[in-house]
């Protein structure tokens, strides 16, 4: 830079005198001027750095990703500050928070209370999701197909391989379920869905539990792996007795066959939002500690069985009180003013009185003697 | 410049023009570049898995249970899976890439010549997450529908090795060691067509002039004369081929069917190496069993890639040297 600038220099004054003596005379200027433009470059990286300063950035689970940032874009057209989320998956949402690089982590699953502990954070629900199991049975209704939980997990343990097996049969009498091999599909790369879905598995079918047990990743012993939710669905299409799980969103949009599942009550339900709304009342939030609680298996007239809220994470002794502030106010806005986009992408806000509860538990963060978040 | 510099220096310890020097040197940085990054990565990836060999020992390598809840991983599944269809796609692709390259250099007509090799060499230069999605939109319903329950049909009297492998008896799912076999193999095939090619026709034209002088017919020149003049260099391009199919990754991720554990078909779904640490990396966070365990495996892949690269140059060599 420096050295193509002295050359434009020279050749504008060419003159008598040597290069040498050319560059001596013009060195102090060039080196003013390079200084002068390293400090206008200086102070535009700082604006810059102060104006993302006061945005919001957040990292972690995929699951809400859309519906995060909806509410981001719904926010900052509100005059609200911009949300920069990176969907990363849960478990790079926890190592960034945990490391401070962003101002919210989000997770699927929960943290558990001595890791929250021992890295100073906070965690609250922000919305409600569902996961759903989709079919692929030659000349069947998807949707006519009833399953329990504890069917589902054989299936998933390659118990139970054929449509057409006795146990799968008595419960749907209507249907002319083909002899072709069950074919069940999964996440191949680790996912806060899986997490949800094998947690119900393991609370369900105990053979699911010990024979695979519950994570983000486990080690599944039948089927085939996919990645993503497309993924997972492609897959259920191509094979002929596929049988699958994506997130109710992605199921929803892509118009996917889905069956019905046992709840809590022993009915059997197809899944809606409503039956995800019942599901989320039902659950029991006042014992929960940190907030997490299940609402797996919830009984109900329409509780859809595998729902759960995903969560964020904020630092309790942040550096800068005003970020967990933005936080807390761009998920108050969105608890207030949400709905409609959530309700269009196929989520579920959290129930008034939960939000109610997340706000008191805002409410009790202090810093520096100043609490974040004025108590109700 | 001074005059002394232009006095003739005793041949040999000739002054260099600072030009020079600076050229030579960053040639040697280029150079020195190449070997550092590979020690480092190495390095890297030993130091970065060594706990998962801490942990499991040899049972890290010999282990065929995978399993994210118990934090038990034996690498035995995926190193199957990499070796299996590894193999299998070489021989498809071998014969395949040897008759192309064949047919160009002896057979083809002059004119189409230029165009089937260019034809070849464009197959090298499609992305692999293409080739992916090809084989699990398109190749995997096919072999699903068509291949799959004809193999079923005609191979269900193999006898099975042990009680756990069955050759070609399995649901057809489309997705599975097959599958994946076959997309690596059209994957390699320009690599080993070119390869091959260029061996041939490294060949003395002397040599091929006195074959047919002494009435040899094509196959007798090619099989009697030109391969065993060129043996080392073809397997080099083979092993070539094979060090590419060890590591490839995405494509293998659409159609394998990502199951960490060990097949009971040629058609059941697995996982290679280089799949598993795809989908699992994004997730696992730093300073636990899970990434040492990711490193690991990657330092597993890259020692048996270097193993197939070093046996590739060493017969590639003794070619030239004979």
């Amino acid at each position: 830079m420096r050295r193509f600038v002295s050359l434009w220099a020279v050749r504008r004054h060419a003159s008598a005198r040597s290069d040498r003596e050319k560059l001596a005379v013009l060195s102090p200027f060039i080196r003013r001027m390079n200084g002068a433009l390293g400090f206008v470059l200086a102070v535009a990286f700082l604006t810059a750095g102060d104006v993302l300063a006061q945005g919001i950035t957040g990292a972690g689970a995929t699951f809400p990703a859309p519906v995060y940032s909806s509410w981001g874009e719904d926010y900052a057209r509100a005059g609200g500050p911009v949300l920069n989320y990176q969907a990363l998956g849960s478990g790079a949402g926890v190592t960034q928070i945990i490391n401070r690089t962003v101002d919210f982590g989000a997770s699927d699953s929960p943290v558990a209370g001595e890791r929250l502990q021992k890295e100073q954070l906070l965690q609250f629900p922000a919305v409600i999701g569902a996961v759903v199991v989709i079919v692929n049975i030659p000349g069947v209704d998807g949707s006519q197909v009833r399953l329990t939980g504890e069917l589902l997990g054989e299936i998933y343990v390659g118990r139970i391989r054929l449509w057409n097996d006795p146990r799968i049969l008595a419960l749907n009498p209507g249907l002319r379920l083909p002899q072709i091999p069950i074919s069940p599909a999964y996440r191949a790369d680790s996912s806060g869905t899986t997490s949800i879905f094998t947690k119900y598995l393991s609370g369900v079918s105990a053979i699911f539990k010990e024979r695979t047990g519950a994570g983000n990743a486990v080690a599944w012993r039948t089927g085939l792996g996919a990645p993503g939710n497309a993924g997972v669905a492609a897959a259920v299409k191509n094979i002929r007795g596929g049988i699958g799980y994506v997130e109710f969103a992605y199921a929803a949009e892509s118009g996917l066959q889905t069956l019905m599942l046992s709840n809590g009550s022993g009915r059997f339900v197809s899944p809606t939002v409503p039956g995800f709304m019942e599901a989320a009342a039902q659950a029991d939030w006042s014992k929960a500690e940190n907030m997490a609680v299940s609402m797996l298996n919830m009984p109900g007239s329409s509780s859809w069985p595998i729902v759960s809220a995903t969560y964020v994470l904020v630092p309790r002794n942040p550096r800068d009180p005003g970020s967990v502030q933005r936080v807390f106010q761009f998920f108050d806005w969105s608890f207030r003013n949400g709905a409609a986009t959530a309700d269009r992408l196929h989520y579920v806000m959290l129930p008034p009185a939960v939000q109610d509860r997340v706000r008191d538990q805002w409410a009790k963060l202090v810093v520096g003697g100043a609490p974040l978040w004025p108590a109700r | 410049m001074s005059i002394k510099a232009e006095q003739p220096a005793p041949l040999g310890r000739r002054r260099l023009h600072p030009a020079d020097t600076s050229y030579r040197i960053s040639l040697h940085t280029a150079g020195a570049v190449v070997v550092l990054v590979l020690l480092a990565i190495l390095v890297i990836m030993f130091v970065g898995g060594r706990q998962a060999f801490d942990t499991f020992g040899l049972g890290f390598i010999w282990g065929s249970e995978w399993n994210p809840v118990t934090q038990i991983y034996g690498a035995l599944p995926a190193i199957t899976g990499t070796v299996l269809t590894s193999v299998l796609a070489l021989t498809i692709a071998w014969p395949v890439g040897f008759g192309i390259a064949f047919f160009l250099t002896e057979t083809c007509p002059q004119r189409l010549r230029g165009p089937l090799g260019v034809a070849v060499e464009l197959l090298a230069a499609i992305p692999s997450i293409v080739y992916g999605m090809w084989g699990f939109f398109v190749l995997a319903p096919f072999m699903s529908e068509h291949v799959q329950p004809w193999l079923t049909s005609t191979f269900i009297w193999l006898p099975p090795v042990g009680d756990s492998f069955f050759w070609f008896t399995a649901p057809p799912i489309g997705v599975g060691l097959l599958t994946a076999s076959l997309i690596l193999a059209v994957m390699i095939l320009p690599f080993i067509a070119a390869t091959t090619r260029d061996v041939l026709l490294s060949t003395p034209q002397l040599l091929k002039d006195g074959a047919y002088a002494m009435g040899a017919t094509r196959w007798e020149a090619l099989t009697g004369v030109v391969i065993p003049a060129v043996r080392g260099s073809l397997f080099g391009a083979v092993f070539l081929g094979l060090g590419r199919a060890l590591g490839e990754t995405m494509a293998v991720v659409f159609v394998i069917g990502n199951a960490i554990r060990m097949p009971d078909s040629m058609m059941a779904p697995s996982a290679t190496i280089a799949s598993v640490v795809a989908n699992s990396f994004p997730e696992a966070e730093p300073g636990t069993l899970d990434l040492a365990v990711l490193l690991g495996l990657g330092f597993i892949l890259f020692v048996v890639s270097f193993g197939v690269l070093a046996i590739a140059r060493l017969l590639l060599r003794q070619e030239r040297m004979s």
